[in-house]
């Protein structure tokens, strides 16, 4: 019944969806929207489960000293006050959450952004190396396609930029289309798996 | 003055009687119009339009520059009958005046004709599966491909037994409604019934809250049907925080203090994919990523061992579990990428030889 019940739900809300695609009337849209909202009211109920998720997580690695525990501090602290500013002073533009939020958290994630160039590097570094066969074809593309966006390419041969615009509209272009096919067929099959019941890792248990 | 000059000549047509249609495959409340213009462009600054209710007198619901000669009107209510007529106007005066149109009422349609060829290649898609699942069910063996990154997930787990160290599972960025999220969340169903057996830990950190209530969910429930409900631990499935980059620098934070023996990244990714796999591979661990998303896969290739490309994180659950009826909607899938390479060639075949009209049967 634990999980008869939920696979169920599943299946007739699952069948529900598809017909209501090629519906376009508007009890049919009244069902979306709703259905949306549900989905919505849900999740709110799960921000709350999260936020007490993170604080029981910190609470524990500060209790039991865990590695680099003052960090749960930071967080927590954070946490605190970020909520008792956002729900008694609001969020609006020029309150304090608002200041903290754009003097604090954004660069804060810029900055994690802006790491993404030296691990480009890196990674480059790693993929360009010419061990295998299929890796020397990819440091020959990847050159040309690199030359190729630069003037200097222009400038060693007029037909580099020609060449990489070819190497991106063409073998790439078809490279990417096979995978979004097999994406696309792998997306129906896994949601009509679920919906017929016949796939139920997802109700835990592998099986 | 000119105006009156105008009007005085009587040298400005009239716009044609506006075609008044109700709006196909909408949810209905609107209705389109389209006129023929008045000749005299330059003469005018551009059009009105008049709308009655049956039995009631016109009133302005809008107007359209002079280029412009159609306009729906989203605000009808269905059922009720409404006509409608167009005026060519000039600094606000009415130049001329259209015929009234007939009468037309709006309405919801209760199938939508342009998805008609969706539903035919997902009825067609659909009994392809459904074909290869009975097939599997009647006990009929299944050739499937070797997968490598799936191979290698046992050995992902015995290596981390083996060094005492946890293995990390990142189920993605993404929330519970994508397909990719879902699919890694089957993915590790197996894996936390693999580390229950062995009593190996597995973080699953999360940034979505939906995604961390559910995946909290499967793996209690999964170390429940290994027999190990003893051993689980609600702490190691945790939420973080819904800020993308804040969530990746907890993710690495925790992969430089813990030292996971083994990184799963399944699921959808964005810009994050390099940042994640490139620290898991500074700090020794093996990794296996798989994600449906084409720009992030070749960072996790170049950076990890192991890759599930596109489908292949879809197909995992089957692979793993080798359960007949699974098996058989990996074969339909197969399947029914080869029906659509066979409407590709003969598609691409019409349209060589001067058939574009097939083009069209595509359209939506």
């Amino acid at each position: 019944m634990k999980k008869r019940i939920p696979l169920l739900i599943c299946a007739v809300l699952g069948i529900f969806m598809i017909v209501q695609f090629f519906i376009p009337h508007s009890l049919s849209q009244r069902f979306f929207d709703h259905s949306f909202k549900w989905y919505i009211a849900i999740a709110g109920f799960a921000w709350i489960l999260g936020a007490g998720s993170l604080i029981k997580h910190h609470t524990d690695r500060i209790r039991r000293k865990k590695k680099r525990w003052y960090f749960s501090i930071v967080t927590l602290t954070g946490l605190t006050v970020m909520a008792v500013l956002g729900i008694f002073w609001g969020i609006r533009t020029g309150t304090l959450f608002m200041t903290f939020y754009m003097n604090i958290i954004l660069p804060l994630g810029a900055a994690m952004y802006a790491i993404l160039a030296f691990y480009m590097a890196s990674a480059a570094y790693r993929a360009f190396r010419a061990r295998s066969k299929e890796a020397t074809v990819l440091l020959i593309a990847g050159f040309v396609v690199m030359l190729g966006m630069v003037p200097f390419g222009d400038f060693i041969w007029s037909k580099i930029p020609e060449i990489a615009e070819w190497l991106l509209s063409v073998p790439n272009t078809a490279a990417k289309r096979g995978i979004i096919f097999g994406v696309a067929l792998g997306s129906v099959s896994t949601a009509l798996k679920i919906i017929l019941g016949i796939e139920r890792s997802w109700l835990g248990g592998g099986g | 003055m000119a105006i009156l000059l105008i009007l005085l000549l009587g040298i400005i047509e009239p716009p044609g009687t506006p075609l008044a249609k109700d709006v196909p495959n909408d949810e209905g409340g609107k209705i389109m119009l389209t006129w023929q213009p008045t000749p005299q462009t330059d003469e005018i600054d551009g059009y009105d339009i008049y709308r009655a209710k049956e039995g009631e007198s016109f009133e302005l619901i809008g107007s359209t520059d002079k280029w412009t000669n159609q306009f729906t009107d989203t605000k009808t209510q269905n059922g009720i009958k409404y006509q409608y007529k167009i005026a060519s106007i000039k600094q606000r005066e009415i130049l001329a005046q259209s015929k009234i149109s007939e009468q037309v009422k709006s309405s919801g349609q209760w199938f939508h004709t342009g998805k008609l060829n969706i539903l035919l290649g997902f009825i067609i898609y659909t009994a392809i599966l459904l074909w290869f699942i009975f097939h599997a069910r009647a006990g009929k063996e299944m050739f499937v491909r070797k997968i490598p990154g799936l191979d290698a997930l046992d050995e992902a787990v015995g290596r981390a037994t083996e060094m005492g160290k946890p293995i990390l599972y990142v189920p993605g960025l993404s929330s519970i409604a994508d397909i990719a999220t879902i699919a890694s969340l089957n993915i590790l169903s197996r894996v936390a019934k693999k580390t229950a057996e062995y009593n190996t830990t597995l973080l699953v950190p999360n940034r979505n809250p939906v995604v961390y209530t559910v995946a909290q969910a499967i793996v209690k429930e999964a170390y429940t049907d290994a027999g190990r409900p003893d051993i689980y631990n609600p702490d190691n499935v945790y939420f973080i925080t819904g800020n993308q980059f804040a969530y990746v620098a907890a993710v690495c934070g925790t992969m430089v203090r813990e030292k996971p023996a083994t990184n799963l990244f399944l699921g959808y990714f964005w810009a994050e994919s390099l940042i994640l796999a490139e620290t898991g591979a500074s700090t020794g661990a093996i990794q296996i990523a798989g994600t449906d998303s084409v720009f992030q896969l070749p960072f996790f290739i170049t950076t990890c061992d192991y890759t599930l490309i596109g489908e292949e994180l879809y197909a995992a659950s089957a692979y793993l579990s080798r359960e007949p009826l699974l098996m058989g909607s990996l074969k339909g899938q197969d399947w029914g990428k080869m029906t659509i390479l066979a409407i590709l060639i003969i598609g691409s075949a019409l349209m060589l030889i001067g058939i574009e009209q097939v083009a069209a049967l595509f359209n939506i």
